[in-house]
């Protein structure tokens, strides 16, 4: 099955093992993910004033490139998901509002695009079960710990792709794959988002504390699907001119885990820039040295 | 404020369910739209408070309002109007030059949009 795929700027150049991950496994589960041919960047953030519909523009221009490819577009960056998404349904609801951009952007999108997470592929259409059938090392022992974060769930009347505050998807995703997932208080809290680039010692300190009530309630590792959550948690974990702590532990992406869970070979994982390294980790359940 | 947000402010009914979910990361008083100390000043304009800056748009306030108010839409119309009054929050001169290498693209792209005009 051919996907019509978004990749973005970031899981293009910072985050390319999310990237690399994403179509491999994909790929290994029957699903083929094809890059849109023409893209250009979301935008990054959704408008909330209502007399900002200069920024939906981007978007809406990415919705239009899908349009032209199928009826849906599969995203893995959850930003750029949520920004896509929201505006997706933004101009569902507001027929006058998508008039008004195409007037400006010169191109007809015709509002029929549908807007998909990696993550609702697996869940919908796959299945857990089926996709458990597919896993040929079972990270039986391993114990992940889901991150949710904020844009991949909310706001859920225009997101929709899990429960807001209860959410089960990625914890369904841990298990389906072998290991265990842990809940942990912070799992769904903010780990400050863009504040990273205007009050970064503010983010960090938000950011450990999740990492530590992760390590606290026993994880081995935590999962997310946003590549600027993996960064905010991550980057505090990072070696500085005093070492390490020695306690750090790693943030995966999702289909990092998955293709550790696959058997596809260690150059798919895409895990090499990372500041805390998981290959020791992961390599436990590669069957020797991966 | 409600021009710019679209929402109605006089529909909170202050049951603080909103500031009940705000994980902030300095020190004051969680926002609520109907609250007499926020989130304007006393002359209806931004209130003077780096509580503005500090929102971290994780939407779970609007997760829980019963009342249906679109908090993050509130303090979106508060930094635009301080925006648009030339405010720009961001100084990159402060930012540590080994983070500025490091930072993913969408965190510029989008914090750039979010903070300055």
């Amino acid at each position: 099955m051919k996907i019509p795929y978004y990749p973005g700027c970031t899981l293009s150049t910072k985050a390319k093992g999310y990237d690399r991950s994403g179509r491999a496994v994909a790929a290994a589960l029957g699903m083929d993910l094809v890059e849109l041919p023409d893209w250009q960047c979301c935008g990054a953030t959704f408008p909330l004033a209502t007399d900002n519909s200069m920024a939906l523009i981007a978007p809406t221009r990415v919705l239009y490139q899908a349009e032209q490819a199928g009826e849906q577009v599969a995203a893995l960056c959850a930003i750029c998901y949520h920004v896509l998404k929201r505006t997706q349904t933004a101009l569902e609801r507001d027929p006058a509002m998508r008039e008004r951009i195409n007037w400006f952007t010169e191109q007809e999108y015709g509002g029929r695009v549908r807007v998909v997470h990696l993550l609702e592929l697996l869940r919908d259409h796959l299945g857990w079960d089926e996709l458990a059938r597919r896993v040929v090392r079972p990270l039986t022992g391993l114990r992940a710990a889901p991150y949710y974060g904020c844009l991949l769930l909310r706001p859920y009347d225009e997101i929709g792709l899990d429960n807001p505050e209860a959410p089960t998807v990625l914890h369904d995703l841990i298990r389906a794959l072998g290991a265990e997932p842990m809940d942990f208080p912070y799992s769904l809290e903010c780990c400050g988002s863009y504040l990273t680039v205007k009050d970064p010692a503010v983010s960090e300190t938000l950011s450990r504390d999740i990492v530590a009530s992760a390590r606290a309630a026993g994880a081995q590792a935590l999962v997310t699907a946003c590549p600027l959550c993996q960064f905010n948690l991550d980057w505090p974990q990072r070696e500085t001119a005093f070492g390490r702590t020695g306690d750090e532990i790693p943030v995966l992406y999702f289909t990092q885990l998955m293709a550790v869970a696959l058997g596809l070979p260690e150059e798919d994982w895409g895990v090499e820039e990372m500041y805390t390294d998981p290959r020791p980790l992961l390599r436990k359940w590669a069957g020797g040295d991966g | 404020m409600e021009e710019i947000s679209g929402e109605d402010l006089l529909a909170c009914n202050q049951c603080g369910k909103c500031s009940a979910g705000v994980r902030r990361g300095g020190d004051g008083h969680a926002p609520q739209p109907g609250h007499p100390h926020g989130p304007t000043g006393d002359d209806g304009g931004p209130a003077e408070s780096d509580d503005l800056d500090l929102r971290l748009l994780c939407l779970t306030c609007v997760t829980r309002c019963p009342k249906g108010v679109d908090l993050p839409r509130l303090m979106e119309a508060l930094r635009e109007i301080s925006l648009r009054a030339g405010a720009s929050e961001i100084n990159l001169d402060q930012l540590p030059p080994d983070l500025v290498r490091e930072l993913p693209q969408l965190a510029i792209v989008g914090g750039f949009r979010k903070y300055i005009k």
